[in-house]
């Protein structure tokens, strides 16, 4: 006897509620899959991207670990080439330090090393960037660190549902992807969000907003920000493209060619220090692609190369608005 | 005041250094095709050794870690482990991997610069070589979880060094073994020096067995020379991990007779006088005595298994040498299961300029 037609839910979900619903749905149909890490459990994470999943999958699936993220990611390698996709949580990007010498030396060269034998498809999860009121260490963002390393995936959502869309994707991903949640916009806006297990793309940009005399590149938190500034400029009479990069390794730079082809300027944006950024990689591939198309010398509006102040001062820290209008009036200046 | 807790590490040896077998030996010692088998294994473990060192000596062979003098460990952890199980080896663990599949030509092979050597012919499941230190004691904690998780009678064995027992990553693979009750053996082959740094340097602890307890774990030292015990040893405690009694650590005792690895000259750090001892209580010698002793071992047998033995390395030594080196483009075939688009560009150059016959 045929059962009801399945309807999508649609829900507003915030990025973190989007987080919760990928892992929930990913948790619900496939086995496989285990949340792990401190206090995800009865807690359902400090930040609760993990409420309810404890009780709802059981203390089997979603694993409430001892106080060590070596271990966290270690055992997470161990598990990926038993079979299992972990998704592990680091409370917060800067304690995800301990377990850097598992992704490096391990999770990113396991399938290389063994010429394919195995294969660890894991994804470490952590909330990063400031903007919180946070205490020390709880603020920076070290995405850089992480895109230089071959074998490595870097996933940044910046809206819900790209963060649903994404996230599902990490987990199905065969390799390990290290998945970075911008935390000062975790509940920043509700999105409708179809509840219905679709994975969006790894590896490509998304184009939030069409533009022809400037293209803005950036990702996470800084979204909100550079899509502020658009709307700015826009009543300015500037038409502004807006490209989040969302998997800042392996990078699609096509995207961001093909946009710089059209609009002849680009600026950069985004949170971590500018020294070395992923910043710095896409101007170089402009540079070395699409230096013909440029109009203006490429600009990054970045994090000041310091050490990221305590919470009095994180906003002037983090690039704002007025940085990213300034950035793009420097382009358009003849 | 009451003592909340406490704890004693008991040693085992039955084979003691005159070969002498203890009166509580168990039936494996008086089982002469058994025992003449773990003797010809322990041969075979050295002669492969003999020549790999011979190999890079003669520039024929990368730096390589000798397993002289741990062959008794080696048999004994292979033995002791199901084909299903889970072993993760430092870069010492030769022999084991030998007698659980890999062929010596794929152990040559990656020691001779091609990562092709750790897509074995051994376990599947088995982790490669682990270079930095204690950091594959992490996973085999993860594969004992699955294991577990899967409520499969198997478990995982990691072998660590003395050295490593002062590394982060193996104190939090032991919390976590026991906080998760995981199906793990930690196998500390403890052969008294880290590169230079001898053990009483590494750790003010009296064993290195003991340092299981914190863990909630079941620490033992076995006499690491003597393979009756090693093989009881672990033998049991692999029995526990997949019967559900959770966790072990083995301190096995044992000495490094060569040197770190081809590129470290031990004579910088330590006596010969300490290295000659060393040598008459390694575990072939006090294995042969003791076959001797029981008459089922002789010189006629010794003979043959040393041409068998040079047959076996010979071959896997012109396999080795016959195996086409890597193509450059296998840089890119196992990054990611799927190439991404923007190494495309990259492949191609490294196609441009490969060079033929590679980097010799």
């Amino acid at each position: 006897m045929p059962g009801p037609v399945a309807t999508t839910e649609m829900a507003e979900l915030t990025l973190i509620d989007a987080v919760t619903a990928a892992l929930a749905w990913e948790l619900g149909h496939d086995n496989t899959v285990i949340v792990m890490g401190e206090d995800v459990g009865v807690n359902g994470g400090v930040f609760r991207a993990t409420d309810g999943l404890q009780q709802k999958y059981g203390e089997d699936r979603v694993i409430d670990t001892p106080l060590a993220e070596a271990m966290i990611a270690g055992m997470a390698v161990g598990m990926a080439a038993e079979g299992l996709k972990p998704v592990a949580e680091i409370q917060f990007m800067g304690f995800i330090y301990p377990a850097v010498d598992q992704l490096i030396n391990h999770a990113a060269r396991l399938r290389n090393r063994t010429r394919g034998r195995l294969s660890c498809p894991m994804v470490l999860r952590a909330p990063f960037g400031g903007g919180i009121h946070a205490p020390e260490h709880h603020s920076e963002s070290t995405e850089a660190m992480f895109a230089h390393m071959p074998g490595l995936r870097v996933v940044i959502p910046s809206s819900p549902a790209r963060a649903y869309g994404l996230l599902l994707a990490a987990i199905r991903d065969p390799d390990p992807v290290v998945f970075l949640e911008p935390k000062r916009i975790y509940r920043l806006a509700r999105q409708e969000v179809a509840d219905d297990g679709a994975a969006l793309p790894l590896d490509v940009c998304y184009t939030l907003r069409e533009g022809e005399d400037v293209t803005l590149v950036t990702w996470g938190a800084m979204t909100h920000e550079t899509l502020q500034a658009a709307d700015a400029l826009g009543g300015e009479g500037v038409s502004a493209e807006v490209i989040d990069v969302a998997t800042i390794s392996p990078l699609d730079i096509d995207t961001i060619l093909e946009s710089v082809a059209r609009t002849g300027r680009l600026v950069i944006v985004h949170e971590a220090a500018r020294n070395c950024g992923v910043g710095a990689e896409i101007a170089a591939l402009v540079a070395e692609h699409g230096i013909y198309d440029l109009k203006a010398p490429v600009q990054r509006v970045a994090g000041f190369d310091t050490i990221m102040p305590l919470y009095q001062l994180e906003m002037d820290y983090l690039p704002g608005v007025a940085r990213i209008l300034d950035a793009v009036r420097v382009t358009l200046e003849d | 005041m009451n003592s909340v807790a406490h704890f004693e590490i008991e040693r085992v040896q039955y084979l003691d250094e005159q070969a002498q077998l203890a009166a509580d030996a168990p039936p494996l010692a008086n089982d002469r095709a058994a025992m003449t088998d773990l003797y010809r294994a322990m041969t075979r473990v050295r002669a492969f050794d003999a020549k790999a060192i011979n190999l890079q000596r003669t520039g024929k062979l990368g730096t390589y870690a000798s397993s002289l003098g741990h062959e008794a460990i080696h048999v004994g952890a292979a033995r002791a482990l199901e084909p299903a199980d889970v072993f993760a080896p430092t870069y010492r663990e030769h022999g084991v991997l030998l007698e659980r599949g890999v062929r010596m030509s794929e152990i040559l092979s990656y020691w001779g610069g091609d990562e092709s050597g750790m897509a074995w012919s051994g376990p599947a499941q088995d982790f490669p070589y682990c270079i930095p230190i204690a950091t594959q004691t992490l996973h085999a904690a993860g594969a004992a979880f699955a294991m577990k998780h899967r409520r499969q009678a198997r478990c995982a064995l990691a072998a660590l060094g003395d050295g490593a027992t002062s590394e982060g990553a193996f104190y939090e693979a032991l919390n976590a073994a026991g906080a998760m009750r995981l199906p793990l053996v930690f196998l500390v082959i403890n052969n008294r020096y880290a590169i230079s740094v001898p053990v009483h340097k590494q750790t003010g602890a009296a064993t290195l067995a003991q340092k299981a307890i914190a863990g909630g774990v079941p620490g033992i030292q076995v006499d690491g020379n003597d393979v009756i015990a090693v093989c009881d040893v672990l033998r049991q405690a692999a029995a526990r991990a997949r019967g559900g009694e959770g966790p072990s650590l083995v301190e096995a005792l044992t000495y490094r007779i060569g040197d770190h690895t081809t590129a470290d000259d031990a004579g910088r750090y330590r006596a010969g006088a300490e290295v000659e001892h060393a040598r008459q209580v390694e575990p072939l010698v006090r294995l042969r005595r003791y076959l001797s002793a029981r008459d089922w071992w002789d010189e006629n047998a010794e003979q043959a298994l040393r041409r068998d033995c040079d047959t076996r390395v010979n071959a896997a030594v012109k396999t080795y040498f016959a195996r086409p080196g890597p193509d450059p483009a296998q840089m890119f075939t196992h990054l990611f299961a799927r190439l991404p688009a923007r190494l495309e560009e990259q492949l191609d150059t490294v196609r441009i300029y490969a060079r033929p016959g590679g980097d010799d």
